[in-house]
């Protein structure tokens, strides 16, 4: 009895302290940014929020360039994920639904490109953003950031593609659409879930991407939110108040994101990336 | 390490594995009756977009990357746009001199240390997941969701808060458990202690991915073998090793791989925390190449370690990679 007691107590107390431990970071992050100034530089740690103040999300919103650098992060990342979405939707088409020579080969390399060194490639990007006078622009960030998610939009699509029935599109055409109809009419709904999953892993690559900004952009005004925020406590000081409601930011929305999209991501990639 | 959650990572989970779907046979195509020139063409049509950006956008940089790693590449060559090659000067250089194998060295050390970290808490927390009742299995995971999900510089500027010298929150922790050295501690002054904080920040954000999907492996292992094991008189531990285990043990290669390749390249945790320092001591490969070859304006040297970086990266790879293809044989 005794026993069986410890035995249900230790998972939910060890549950209990890891829930703790992962979150209590991004809880020192929200509650950080809504205290005032005078609880977070405290001899002892304000744990709760008590004086809710926005003045912190205030500075953060109004230092120079944030709605810029908003929307230059916003452009690009909404750019690359629609481009590798059009892409890599022929791309999964031919790979879940056709036979042909070398699609296993292509299917490899797509695989190999999925594990594509790009921290390192940096200093010869550069070199080639350089000479081809596009440094400080956000085209050729928008076109390697496709390129970044491009491969795993293409082996999950094409997973979603496989789970749609094939008897749907041939039936469809056997009441006389063609291919290419009853693809748009038939396959793609059944696919707009898939779709928004597959793209909740561009967005997160996209919205996060560093070390590419950090080398191509080194002016303010073509500059993304993650430089703009690896920047923020040198530029503020020790202003953790600000810093972190920057943070909060910066994050929500990729939170608001995953907390929607994530099962279906994780169930699409689980089942979706090994079928077709 | 933005591609963290990527991956064809439950490749090798045999549950997920199924059958080959037989292709149509040809001249199938509705459109076309028997197979016309259009319909062979079509897949590669398809294709076409995906291909050439992969060979212009991956390849290209590849190339020039190698290029580059041959070519003596320094400030004034750069604004005058000068192409002089030196041939194998620069990876004599890197090769030859010592930091080049220190920093290796470190890179080994930190991945290995991050990876074993990753998988064995992951592993647990996974087995733990699969344990729990179903509103605490909830609660955990939306824990770990949330620290899956956030972006990495959010996250790097939150953990540098956290470890601030003054007014962080661990200083004041360890303070009031006794340990009054720490009260004032300065986190990045230190080799070790700016690793630790670093290899902190990477576990912490890695593990809920290896635990989430440990668990839905876990799912979908037949009851029936747990009853049959127990038949056969087998405890927790052996059903566990007799198993659970090998069921589990294909996503496990492949998901140790997958770190391996993700924290050896990882970036802006690593440089974001403290941009290598203090005194340098603090860079992984990555942000070896990075400093020499562009804070420091010897391109062509930066070229070289990078090219070293990958080399190494496409070891680790192929060796993932012919382990998925034999899993995955005829599914392809």
């Amino acid at each position: 009895m005794k026993r069986s007691l410890f035995g249900r107590i230790w998972p939910n107390a060890t549950a209990v302290i890891l829930f703790a431990g992962f979150v209590f970071p991004v809880y020192w992050m929200f509650a950080t940014a809504f205290k005032p100034t005078g609880d977070i530089i405290s001899e002892n740690p304000v744990w709760f929020p008590t004086n809710v103040t926005f003045s912190h999300f205030t500075k953060a919103v109004h230092a120079d360039h944030f709605w810029t650098l908003v929307l230059n992060s916003v452009t690009v990342t909404v750019c690359s994920v629609l481009c590798s979405l059009v892409i890599a939707l022929f791309a999964a088409f031919a790979l879940a639904r056709m036979r042909f020579r070398g699609r296993r080969g292509l299917i490899v390399t797509f695989m190999l490109a999925q594990m594509a060194p790009w921290e390192v490639m940096i200093i010869a990007i550069y070199m080639i953003v350089r000479d081809d006078d596009m440094l400080n622009s956000l085209v050729p960030l928008t076109v390697f950031y496709t390129m970044m998610v491009l491969p795993l939009t293409i082996l999950t699509l094409r997973g979603y593609v496989a789970a749609v029935p094939k008897e749907l599109e041939e039936s469809a055409m056997v009441d006389g659409c063609t291919r290419m109809q009853a693809f748009r009419k038939v396959i793609f709904p059944l696919l707009a879930p898939g779709l928004m999953a597959t793209s909740l892993f561009g967005f997160i690559t996209a919205w996060n991407e560093f070390p590419l900004a950090l080398i191509l952009n080194k002016d303010i005004e073509k500059q993304t939110l993650p430089l703009w925020l690896s920047q923020f406590q040198t530029a503020f000081g020790d202003d953790w108040g600000a810093t972190m409601a920057a943070s909060s930011l910066f994050a929500l929305p990729i939170l608001i994101l995953f907390i929607f999209l994530q099962r279906k991501a994780v169930s699409g990639l689980t089942d979706g990336a090994v079928k077709g | 390490m933005s591609v963290q959650t990527e991956g064809t990572d439950t490749a090798g989970e045999p549950a997920v594995r199924k059958a080959r779907i037989p292709g149509p046979p040809r001249g199938a195509d509705r459109d076309s009756g028997s197979p016309s020139r259009r319909g062979v063409a079509a897949p590669y049509l398809l294709l076409l977009p995906a291909l050439l950006a992969t060979v212009v956008l991956l390849g290209w940089p590849l190339v020039k990357n190698g290029m580059l790693s041959f070519q003596n590449l320094n400030p004034r060559q750069l604004i005058q746009h000068l192409t002089e090659w030196n041939g194998v000067d620069n990876y004599r250089k890197v090769l030859t001199g010592s930091d080049f194998w220190k920093v290796v060295e470190r890179s080994v050390f930190f991945t290995a240390a991050n990876v074993v970290l990753i998988m064995v808490f992951g592993t647990l927390i996974g087995l733990l997941l699969a344990r729990l009742g179903k509103k605490m299995r909830l609660t955990l995971l939306v824990g770990l969701v949330l620290a899956w999900a956030m972006p990495y510089i959010a996250a790097t500027t939150v953990y540098q808060w956290l470890f601030a010298q003054r007014f962080g929150v661990v200083n004041w922790v360890l303070d009031k458990l006794g340990w009054h050295s720490m009260a004032d501690y300065n986190w990045m002054g230190s080799q070790f202690s700016t690793f630790s904080v670093i290899i902190l920040l990477i576990v912490w954000q890695s593990v809920p991915f290896v635990a989430i999907n440990l668990y839905a492996a876990t799912t979908t292992i037949p009851k029936e073998l747990y009853e049959a094991a127990a038949l056969d008189g087998a405890g927790a531990w052996q059903s566990f090793t007799s198993v659970t285990l090998p069921f589990l043990r294909p996503f496990l290669y492949s998901t140790t791989f997958l770190e391996v390749i993700w924290v050896f390249k990882a970036f802006p945790q690593v440089f974001a925390i403290n941009e290598g320092g203090p005194d340098r001591l603090t860079e992984t490969l990555p942000i070896y190449a990075y400093v020499e070859g562009v804070g420091n304006q010897h391109f062509g040297v930066g070229a070289a370690i990078s090219f070293l970086t990958i080399l190494a990266l496409l070891v680790i790879t192929s060796y993932y990679l012919r382990m998925v293809l034999k899993q995955e044989e005829d599914e392809l």
